[in-house]
């Protein structure tokens, strides 16, 4: 009774299965979408991480978009960068204009050590929702609440919150420059700079208050007394809302204004200069 | 006993200060007074720095539709204006005021006696609710004056009076209740004129037997109101349930009160439109709850707003082992971050919660056992709000009516996985909402 029942099922469902084949098969062909084979080529051509950080949803819409065009104009592939781009121009017979690579840069400095926490957060870990409900731990309410909402973005891995400054840190090699953490961080600390061939110069604060109320949270707060701007060689740095920007596309890594900050918001960071060398030698 | 139809949970009571008599707070040397004291826009500031103000005094003027005078709750010079963190370290714009003295403006009636006559007709008791400030005491703040402005084609049929106090710990209502009898029925038969309805409902929980006593005892005097002794169970007190409980009809979704032909007001709000209508006294002072299980000395504060956060945490003395102060009750309060902050309007309870009660259990996994669908009022899925939220899906979240949600805490009291449900909740609706704002003015 028992087989009779299993070859009864067997032979029920291999003839549905057989009859949706046949089906399947005729409808494709019909309704077949006619779809330009270049669109595979040149999504083959994609890193394939979806990291959206070309505005499309995904490398796909990406590839269909330059098809589409027929150009490659604005269209871009921060993640592949130029060499992605020289390939796709060379497939479609077209020429790509070469862009600096950009990399994140993490503009707060609000270490345990610079901005000592006063209250415990224990709800969501999440930057989003942190955001809504407080200040944020050391009461600045402009730096970073470091519940990784920026590392959970990143497709490539690189960026982390470090264990002792609670920040987070991009990796050099790893940051395409896509711009995924930059767009989800709710406090917009995280800014895609030129990433240059021997390091970036940037203001590591986003705080907005009057002096005195900025270093009452944070003793590395930018509190807006424009030395940097009086002092910079190349006039790359601007002062506005009691917080000072440096212009990257003018900056000329001389540092002037990172010795001479007197708080020490302004950082260097990338290929390594020679005293820091030293400095890390020493230590 | 009456009671609303669906959800609701029944949180320990924890009326610890409810025999502690009302105190007035001593006066501050220095006092800070936000301009924004309501829902809404923020009020204008009319005075200057070097100003001299007395008490009653207008410090900031509402010039949006939704939004409520600010009056000085001090005598004395405007020290300056500027922006000062509130409890949640956001800065908001605020004028702080060196108090001398305790001069009153002239207009106000500062005597104790109890006045019965209404004399002001209905345009003049919302045109003075809106002079004097008005706004909800129950905790939105909402500006009562708008309650009262009518849409065209609508009328209230009735007026209820939230006395039911569903919050735990929170005992200035009942403290109200007892020791301010008279004046708040005065009060609610200001709001009856205001209206033109043409009969008050109170209800109160029936866990305040005393309360129902009093109150049915003075009502004898007062025809137009009656006192319906309510079911305990939170959320009670939040309008819609209100309605529900009290007349029997439902507010539909997107819908107000009004357009089932009611009003809703706190006792705490009829107290202080009987203050502004009989003795033209703005909205100047809070009445607080000072409570915890490990307080020694639990107190109902009369306060003035502006008063430093800070005098009363010194006078009262923070309990050992503190893990959290809220501000409001622990179901809808919020956790204080700034300390250094001032009394607003509606601030009805400072709880301190002991390390051991604060402490939140780690979240494990949701096991869609669905008692936050069961324990919410409104009949909506707190499981799945959190879970869009946490994907910033906000078109998804409107799409199952987030913005019905009325962030009683139901959910998340009775979630065996401990998951923070009312946080995400809370912050989903809020963007939504902005979503859907600025998704409106692009319209326009």
């Amino acid at each position: 009774m028992s087989g009779n029942v299993i070859i009864l099922a067997v032979i029920v469902l291999g003839i549905i299965g057989l009859t949706a084949a046949v089906l399947l098969f005729f409808i494709s062909k019909a309704f077949k979408v006619e779809e330009n084979p270049m669109i595979d080529e040149v999504a083959a051509l994609l890193p394939g991480a979806n990291c959206g950080g070309c505005g499309f949803a995904g490398c796909r819409g990406l590839a269909e978009a330059i098809v589409k065009s027929g150009n490659i104009g604005e269209l871009r592939c921060p993640a592949g960068g130029n060499s992605t781009m020289e390939n796709i121009a060379k497939l479609m017979g077209l020429e790509a204009v070469a862009a600096a690579p950009v990399i994140a840069v993490v503009r707060c400095n609000g270490t345990c050590e610079n901005a000592p926490a006063k209250v415990n957060y224990d709800s969501m870990p999440s930057c989003f929702f942190a955001n809504s409900l407080y200040a944020g731990a050391s009461a600045c309410p402009y730096g970073c609440l470091g519940c990784g909402d920026c590392v959970e973005a990143c497709r490539f891995d690189a960026i982390h919150i470090d264990p002792v400054t609670k920040l987070p840190v991009v990796d050099e090699n790893l940051c395409v420059g896509c711009g995924a953490c930059a767009k989800t961080c709710p406090r917009h600390i995280i800014e895609l700079r030129d990433k240059g061939t021997s390091g970036r110069v940037y203001v590591a604060c986003m705080n907005k208050e009057k002096g005195a109320a900025a270093k009452k949270n944070c003793s590395a707060a930018c509190i807006g007394c424009g030395k940097c701007a009086k002092n910079c060689p190349a006039e790359a740095i601007t002062v506005e809302n009691n917080l000072a920007y440096i212009d990257f596309r003018k900056c000329t890594l001389c540092q002037t204004c990172v010795s001479g900050c007197p708080t020490g918001a302004i950082h260097f960071s990338g290929a390594t200069s020679e005293p820091e060398m030293e400095q890390k030698a020493d230590e | 006993m009456k009671t609303f139809k669906i959800g609701g949970v029944h949180p320990e009571a924890q009326k610890l200060s409810n025999e502690v008599s009302v105190e007035t707070f001593p006066l501050p040397k220095q006092a800070t007074v936000f301009v924004t004291q309501s829902l809404g826009a923020p009020a204008v500031p009319v005075v200057a720095k070097g100003d001299k103000v007395k008490v009653g005094q207008l410090l900031a003027k509402a010039e949006a539709f939704i939004c409520a005078n600010v009056h000085s709750p001090f005598s004395g010079t405007v020290n300056k204006i500027e922006p000062v963190a509130d409890f949640t370290g956001y800065k908001k714009s605020a004028i702080v005021i060196d108090v001398e003295g305790d001069e009153w403006d002239e207009s106000i009636d500062t005597t104790e006696d109890i006045v019965s006559e209404i004399k002001l007709n209905r345009e003049e008791i919302i045109e003075r609710m809106k002079a004097c400030g008005i706004v909800g005491l129950g905790g939105a703040c909402f500006p009562t004056h708008v309650k009262y402005m009518l849409p065209p084609g609508k009328s209230a049929d009735f007026i209820l009076v939230n006395a039911a106090e569903c919050e735990p710990y929170i005992t200035t209502d009942y403290r109200m209740m007892l020791e301010q009898t008279e004046a708040c029925l005065i009060g609610v038969e200001a709001l009856l004129i205001a209206s033109g309805a043409k009969q008050a409902l109170i209800g109160i929980e029936n866990n305040k037997p005393e309360a129902i006593k009093k109150l049915k005892e003075a009502v004898k005097t007062h025809p137009k109101i009656e006192i319906v002794p309510l079911k305990t169970k939170y959320p009670q007190g939040a309008e819609k349930q209100l309605i529900q409980a009290l007349t029997g009809r439902t507010v539909p979704n997107g819908k107000l009160p009004i357009d089932v032909g009611c009003i809703v007001n706190n006792i705490a709000t009829t107290h202080a439109v009987y203050e502004a209508v009989q003795k033209n006294k703005p909205l100047i002072e809070t009445y607080t709850t000072i409570t915890g299980k490990k307080l020694e000395k639990r107190k109902n504060y009369k306060i003035r707003l502006g008063t430093p956060l800070k005098d009363v945490l010194d006078t009262v003395g923070i309990p050992e082992n503190t893990g959290k102060i809220i501000s409001g009750g622990p179901m809808m309060g919020k956790a204080i971050a700034n300390t250094n902050t001032f009394f607003v309007k509606g601030m009805s309870s400072i709880l301190f919660l002991d390390a051991s009660e604060s402490k939140r259990v780690p979240e494990s996994g949701c096991i869609r056992c669905g008692k936050c669908i069961q324990a919410c009022p409104m009949g909506l899925e707190p499981y799945l709000f959190r879970m869009l939220a946490v994907q910033h899906r906000l078109e998804d979240l409107e799409a199952h009516g987030i913005m019905n949600c009325i962030e009683c805490g139901c959910c998340q009291s009775g979630c065996p996985a401990h998951i923070p449900l009312l946080d995400t909740v809370k912050t989903g609706k809020s963007q939504t909402g902005t979503m859907i704002k600025s998704r409106q003015a692009k319209k326009s």
